[in-house]
């Protein structure tokens, strides 16, 4: 089986975020730059499942510059098969995003889509869902679980208030949720194999895709900081204080 | 021009909270817009339901009622929503990020090619919206260029719509779905049972972290105090990894947003992403041994004890308080 897995450079989860003094971005120095870490998941599931069925292929793709091939080489040493770069020096908007690798995967014809439910940066939660729309195929949202039967699959996905399950025939996107598994490392042998590892570039204006924006940032602000209040010195003391000064219990 | 079409999303033909807030915010997108609001129920027949949202201060309620539109699947879902939007002409389909709004909003902006911006927290005047990025550490004012946009609102961003004593009129639509294209199946619902207030809608919230050390510890330190409390049980996105708590539980960036009157975070370590969950919390205390955890730079009161010993003994205090 063939699997799909987008793939988003994002700043590090412990990075401290600040905005760019023009308020136009953030300001990247002593970033440090990793796998958006739901699709790290997504890379780990692919990955499973080619190890079950026995064969298949892993790619995977990614829409950035070319700082972005060092995220696509680490998925690499994770064990995928192949790369696609699309160079895309602007940033694009998830619209954008999904209309290209609606576009790739309409060449390539993968079996599955795995992608992270978010991306840790925008946090948009909007890229799956759009691809599915656009290819006219099947979607599960916040996967926990993943079954395939031929070409069948069934889905748990963690909702509101429980889990729900769906079933559908293949291709289909798949978005992971945080229980689908614990991605695994790269190894010093698959980082080594990861270099010779095919890593094509396609630019994105080859592919004849609409690209302008039409969600469009127009200014970055600092929230307001929540002020520290005081410690307690003991349990009595907290209750009080709840009771008495904030009325909350 | 301008009018909002809020998707009122219903479980058993009971709107949650957060559908209430959709309305809310959908009120006030159509005032700033120049528009009417309308909602949207759908189902296999919606009369109970329609019935109901209809009291909430909209202008009409659609009714979009097919079998196939019984269980939420985001494919059928997205189409009658689409054919809606061009049908009634309205400019902004709105409903709140809960995990349905997030599953299906995205799918009808790619099949209407519009624009949309999640979880957005304030409406401006000049049609521009703020949505939090990087886990709330910024707030981004965004612009949807198109004649469509879609948006999901956050649920702590806005208050709930609350009933009047007139009803608006309910007009059923026969939706347009293209049957060959709909290929999901529902299999089941396995919902979590649970006494306890919803997490999205409780006003009080006491969450654990890793702290805890355990999910028997969750059942035999913690609960006691929810309960005591009257409040919804949460939990750090670290208590879930360990596979403590259900995911369901999860307050932060990647799982549910909450701003109760009271938030205890009890032996959390307070990471960015977990702030990013509670922050807007009114009252937040924190119990934590590590007097240099960060949960204590957002805590209006804070404990540095051992959550073993000063949580059965808080349980206790509020206990007496009752009495």
């Amino acid at each position: 089986m063939k699997i799909l897995v987008p793939v988003k450079r994002v700043p590090d989860p412990a990075t401290t975020i600040r905005v760019a003094p023009d308020g136009a971005g953030i300001a990247t120095d002593n970033v440090k730059w990793v796998i958006n870490p739901f699709d790290e998941i997504a890379i780990e599931e692919a990955l499973r499942i080619k190890e079950k069925q026995g064969q298949g292929e892993v790619v995977l793709i990614a829409v950035g510059q070319q700082s972005w091939q060092e995220q696509l080489r680490t998925g690499l040493a994770m064990g995928a098969d192949r790369a696609i770069l699309v160079r895309s020096d602007a940033p694009l908007d998830p619209l954008a995003i999904a209309r290209v690798i609606a576009k790739v995967a309409e060449n390539e014809k993968p079996e599955l889509i795995i992608i992270g439910k978010q991306a840790i940066d925008d946090d948009s939660n909007q890229v799956g869902q759009m691809i599915a729309e656009m290819l006219g195929w099947p979607q599960a949202t916040f996967a926990s679980k993943i079954e395939l039967n031929g070409d069948r699959c069934s889905v748990v996905r963690e909702v509101d208030g429980g889990l729900a399950t769906v079933a559908f025939p293949l291709p289909a996107v798949v978005t992971t949720d945080l229980r689908l598994n614990e991605p695994r490392y790269a190894s010093l042998p698959g980082i080594m194999k990861a270099r010779k590892k095919p890593l094509n570039e396609i630019a994105v204006d080859s592919l004849g895709v609409d690209l302008t924006p039409k969600l469009k940032i127009k200014v970055l602000k600092t929230p307001e900081k929540r002020q520290a209040g005081r410690k307690l010195g003991s349990v009595q003391e907290l209750v009080a204080a709840l009771h008495n000064e904030a009325k909350v219990i | 021009m301008g009018d909002v079409l809020v998707f009122a999303e219903h479980t058993h033909g009971h709107f949650p909270k957060t559908t209430l807030i959709a309305i809310q915010a959908g009120r006030e997108m159509a005032a700033k817009r120049g528009g009417v609001c309308c909602a949207v129920v759908l189902g296999a027949s919606c009369d109970g339901p329609a019935a109901e949202i209809a009291r909430y201060g909209v202008n009409k309620v659609f009714a979009l009622e097919d079998p196939r539109l019984e269980h939420h699947l985001a494919d059928a879902s997205a189409q009658a929503l689409a054919g809606l939007i061009k049908g009634t002409g309205a400019e902004t389909l709105l409903a709140t990020a809960t995990a349905m709004g997030k599953d299906l909003m995205p799918r009808v902006a790619a099949r209407l090619n519009a624009p949309m911006a999640s979880d957005i927290v304030a409406i401006n005047d000049d049609g521009t919206v703020i949505r939090p990025m990087y886990a709330g550490n910024v707030l981004a004012t965004v612009e949807l260029d198109g004649p469509v946009r879609i948006v999901t609102v956050r649920g702590t961003a806005f208050d709930a719509a609350t009933a009047g004593n007139e009803a608006a009129a309910i007009e059923k639509v026969k939706p347009e779905l293209d049957p060959a294209s709909l290929k999901m199946e529902f299999v089941n619902f396995n919902e979590i049972k649970s006494d306890r207030p919803q997490l999205t809608e409780a006003r009080i919230v006491v969450s654990g972290g890793r702290g805890l050390k355990s999910g028997e510890n969750f059942k035999t330190v913690l609960e006691p105090l929810v309960d005591e409390l009257g409040a919804a049980m949460g939990a750090s996105r670290a208590a879930v990894d360990a596979g403590f708590v259900p995911n369901d539980l999860q307050v932060g960036q990647t799982g549910k947003v909450v701003a109760p009157q009271l938030y205890v975070a009890v032996g959390i370590s307070g990471a960015i992403q977990h702030l990013a969950g509670m922050k807007d919390s009114k009252t937040i205390v924190a119990i934590n041994k590590d007097e240099e955890a960060p949960i204590f730079s957002v805590a209006d009161f804070g404990l540095v004890a051992d959550l073993f010993k000063a949580v059965p003994e808080m349980t206790e205090e509020v206990r007496k308080l009752k009495h």
